[in-house]
C-alpha cells in the first residue's frame, strides 16, 4: 500500500520534530542546574547529554514508548479501523509539537509529557469514543504525575539533609567533603545503574539475572566513585576564595559529584521524554506495516534510537543557547545543593521509565528542588512560578487534547 | 523556532530559583563600609584645615551613600511576598535597614561638619580622631559579619558557621563597647574647655559626637539582626 509510507514518512517526521523540539528545550532544565553551578562548561554538557540522552533513550525508554504507543488507546476496540489510530497518533504528535511552540512562544511553563497524553486521551476519546481509551491506565498515569514530583522532593529533602549533617555543619567541612563525596558518588551511579538494569534493558534483548544486575550495578558505580575519589585527592584548597569554612573548595569537592549526578539526569530525560516523540511513532509504524494494531508486537530498536539522534540533534542545534541562558540564572544553585535535586529527580525518573510511567521531567525537578528547599538549602524559591507551574496543568491536558482533535478531523479527511 | 529559543521557555527553572537577596546584601554592605571609612580621612582633612580635600572626601561620601542606597532599593524590589526563604523576609530586610543606616550617619556628619567649616579645638582633637577609628571599626566587623551570609546560607544556618559568625558578633559588640568608653572621653575633654569656645560651635560638636558613636551603635544592631537570623 501506498499509504502506509506517507503514514510513516508523516509521523517519522512530526515525531522527528517534536524529538527536536525536546532536546532543544527540556534537556536545557535537566543539564542547567550542572552548567548553573560551574560543575561543567557549556560543551561538556552538551556532549554529556548528548551520549547519556541517547543512551538512555535506546537502553531505558523502551517501557515507557509501549506506554505511549498501545497503553493508552484500546487496541481490540479499534481492531476493525486501524487507519483512526494512525490519524490519531498523527494528530498527537502534531498537536504536541504545536502546542510546544505555542506555550514557548507566550513564556508559559509546558510539559511535552502533559501535552502528548492529553493530545492521545483526547483524540481516542472524542473522536473515536469514550471507550477507546484505557481509562485505567490514564488514571494511573495521571496519579504518576502527581507522585514523581513529591517523591523526588522527598529523596533530595533527605539526601540534602544528609549533607548538612555530615559535613556541611561540621568544624572540618572539607576533609569531612573529601571522605564522604566519593560515597554518595557511589550511591548515585549504584542507584541509576541498577534501576536501568533490572527495569530497563528489556527492549534491547538483554536480560540478566537479577544477581548479575546487583553484581553489575555494585562493579560500575566502584568503578565511577574510584575515578570521583582520585579526582577529589587532587583538589586543593584556595585560601583567598575560602573563607574559614572552606565552603568554595567544599563545593569543587561536590562538583566531581554533579559531573555523575548530571549523566544520570541526562539518562533519566532521555528514558522518559522519548516517548513523547517516538511513542506515537511506533504506533503508526506497527500499524501501517500490519494493518493490525499489533498490541504484542515488538518495539524496533532503531525507533527508539531515531528519537535519541533527534533529542540530540535539537540539544546540539538550539539546546546550547538554552542551556546558556538558564545556567546563567541560576547561580545559587551550588554544586552540593544541585547534587541532591539532581539525583533525586533522575532515580525518581528512571524507576518511572522503568515501569512504564511518562511523566514529566520538568516537574520532578522542580520538586526535587522544592525538597533541598525545604531542608532550608536553598536561598530564595519563587512560590508563585511553583503556582504557575500547577495552572499550567489544567492547560497544558485539555489543550494538547482539543488540538489533538483537530488534527484527528484534518487527517481523516485528507489522509488515504 | 529561533524564537522558541529566545522566549521565557526554559526560564522556568531561572525563575523558580528567584533572584536570592545574600549576594546584593552583602554587596550593600560592603558600600556602606565603604563610605563610613572615608569619614577617617575626612577628619583628618578636617583637623589639618585642608578645606578641598574634605570637600572632595565629603562628596565620595554622598555619592557611595548613594551607591548603597541604589542596591538597597533594588534588594527591595526584588523581595516579593511570595520568597520562600530559610529565614524570614523581614528580618532580612531589618539587617538591610540598619546596614544603610551605617553609611546614613556617615553622610549626615560629613554633612554637618562640611556646612558649618567646623574646626576641632586642637586640644580634643586626638581623642576625637581616636573615637573616629573606633567607630569606623565597628562597622568593619559589621561588614566582616554580614558577608558571612553565604556560608550561613549554605551550612542552613545550623553548626560550625553558626559558632564563627556568633564570636564575630561578640567582638563587633566589644568594638561598640570601647567606642562608648572613647565617646565618654571625648565629651568629658570638650567639657573641660567647652567655656572658652563659642556656645554654638559647642552644641554642634557635640552633636558631631554624638553622631560618630552612633555609627558605632548602628554597627551593632547590625550584629543583633544578625543573631536574630541565627536563632531560627
Amino acid at each position: 500500500m501506498e499509504a502506509q509510507f506517507v503514514y510513516i514518512g508523516l509521523a517519522a517526521v512530526f515525531g522527528v520534530f517534536m524529538a527536536w523540539g525536546i532536546g532543544a528545550n527540556d534537556v536545557a532544565n535537566a543539564m542547567a542546574t550542572s552548567v548553573g553551578s560551574k560543575a561543567l562548561t557549556i560543551r561538556q554538557a552538551i556532549l554529556v547529554a548528548a551520549i547519556f540522552e541517547f543512551l538512555g533513550a535506546v537502553l531505558a525508554g523502551g517501557e515507557v514508548t509501549s506506554t505511549i504507543r498501545k497503553g493508552i488507546v484500546d487496541a481490540d476496540l479499534l481492531a476493525g479501523s486501524p487507519e483512526l489510530v494512525i490519524y490519531g497518533m498523527l494528530a498527537a504528535l502534531l498537536a504536541g509539537a504545536t502546542w510546544l511552540f505555542v506555550a514557548s512562544k507566550n513564556g508559559w511553563p509546558v510539559s511535552t509529557t502533559h501535552s502528548i497524553v492529553g493530545a492521545i486521551v483526547g483524540f481516542a476519546a472524542v473522536g473515536v469514543g469514550i471507550d477507546a481509551v484505557q481509562w485505567g491506565k490514564v488514571v494511573t498515569i495521571v496519579i504518576s504525575w502527581v507522585v514523581s514530583p513529591l517523591t523526588a522532593g522527598f529523596i533530595s529533602f533527605l539526601i540534602y539533609g544528609s549533607v548538612q549533617r555530615l559535613i556541611l555543619t561540621r568544624r572540618n567541612p572539607l576533609q569531612r567533603a573529601k571522605r564522604y563525596v566519593p560515597v554518595y558518588i557511589f550511591f548515585s551511579a549504584f542507584t541509576i545503574t541498577l534501576v536501568t538494569i533490572l527495569k530497563g534493558l528489556k527492549h534491547v534483548g538483554l536480560t540478566i539475572s537479577a544477581t548479575n544486575s546487583y553484581l553489575l550495578a555494585l562493579a560500575l558505580a566502584l568503578g565511577i566513585a574510584l575515578i570521583g575519589a582520585i579526582g577529589i585527592r587532587r583538589i586543593k584548597a584556595d585560601p583567598k576564595a575560602d573563607k574559614k569554612q572552606h565552603f568554595h573548595t567544599v563545593e569543587r569537592v561536590f562538583a566531581i559529584l554533579m559531573v555523575v549526578t548530571a549523566c544520570g539526569m541526562a539518562f533519566a530525560h532521555g528514558s522518559n521524554d522519548v516517548a513523547n516523540a517516538i511513542g506515537p511513532l511506533a504506533a503508526v509504524i506497527s500499524i501501517a506495516h500490519s494493518g493490525v494494531i499489533g498490541a504484542k508486537s515488538a518495539l524496533p530498536v532503531w525507533v527508539l534510537a531515531l528519537g535519541g539522534a533527534g533529542i540530540v540533534i535539537g540539544l546540539a542545534t538550539y539546546g546550547r543557547h538554552v542551556i546558556a541562558t538558564v545556567g546563567e540564572k541560576i547561580t545559587q544553585l551550588t554544586p552540593s545543593r544541585g547534587f541532591a535535586a539532581e539525583l533525586a529527580a533522575a532515580t525518581t525518573i528512571v524507576v518511572a521509565s522503568g515501569t512504564g510511567m511518562p511523566i514529566s521531567t520538568t516537574h520532578t525537578l522542580v520538586g526535587a528542588l522544592l525538597g533541598v528547599g525545604l531542608a532550608r538549602g536553598i536561598e530564595a524559591i519563587d512560590l508563585r512560578v511553583v503556582g504557575r507551574v500547577l495552572a499550567s496543568w489544567i492547560i497544558t491536558i485539555p489543550a494538547g487534547a482539543v488540538l489533538a482533535i483537530v488534527f484527528f478531523w484534518l487527517f481523516k479527511m485528507i489522509l488515504p | 523556532m529561533r524564537q522558541i529559543v529566545e522566549s521565557e521557555l526554559p526560564n522556568l527553572l531561572a525563575n523558580i530559583l528567584g533572584s536570592s537577596p545574600v549576594g546584593p546584601l552583602e554587596r550593600h554592605v560592603g558600600l556602606a563600609y565603604k563610605c563610613t571609612k572615608q569619614i577617617v580621612e575626612f577628619f583628618e582633612s578636617v583637623i589639618h584645615n585642608d578645606w578641598d580635600k574634605a570637600a572632595s572626601l565629603r562628596a565620595d561620601i554622598a555619592r557611595l551613600e548613594h551607591q548603597a542606597d541604589d542596591v538597597k532599593k533594588n534588594i527591595r524590589l526584588n523581595l516579593p511576598k511570595s520568597l520562600f526563604m530559610p529565614v524570614p523576609r523581614e528580618d532580612l530586610l531589618e539587617l538591610l535597614l540598619v546596614q544603610d543606616n551605617m553609611a546614613n550617619r556617615a553622610k549626615d556628619v560629613s554633612g554637618i561638619v562640611m556646612g558649618r567649616e567646623m574646626q576641632i579645638p586642637p586640644p580634643i582633637a586626638d581623642e576625637f580622631l581616636k573615637l573616629v577609628h573606633c567607630s569606623v571599626d565597628a562597622a568593619k566587623q559589621a561588614r566582616k559579619s554580614v558577608r558571612e551570609l553565604d556560608d550561613l546560607f549554605t551550612s542552613g544556618f545550623r553548626g560550625a558557621e553558626v559558632t564563627l559568625v556568633s564570636q564575630l558578633i561578640e567582638d563587633l559588640d566589644k568594638i561598640e563597647t570601647q567606642t562608648d568608653d572613647q565617646e565618654v572621653v571625648v565629651r568629658a575633654a570638650l567639657f573641660a574647655i567647652e567655656s572658652e569656645l563659642e556656645p554654638v560651635n559647642v552644641i554642634f560638636l557635640y552633636q558631631v559626637i554624638g553622631l560618630i558613636g552612633e555609627i558605632a551603635d548602628m554597627a551593632e544592631r547590625v550584629g543583633r539582626r544578625l543573631e536574630l537570623l541565627l536563632s531560627h
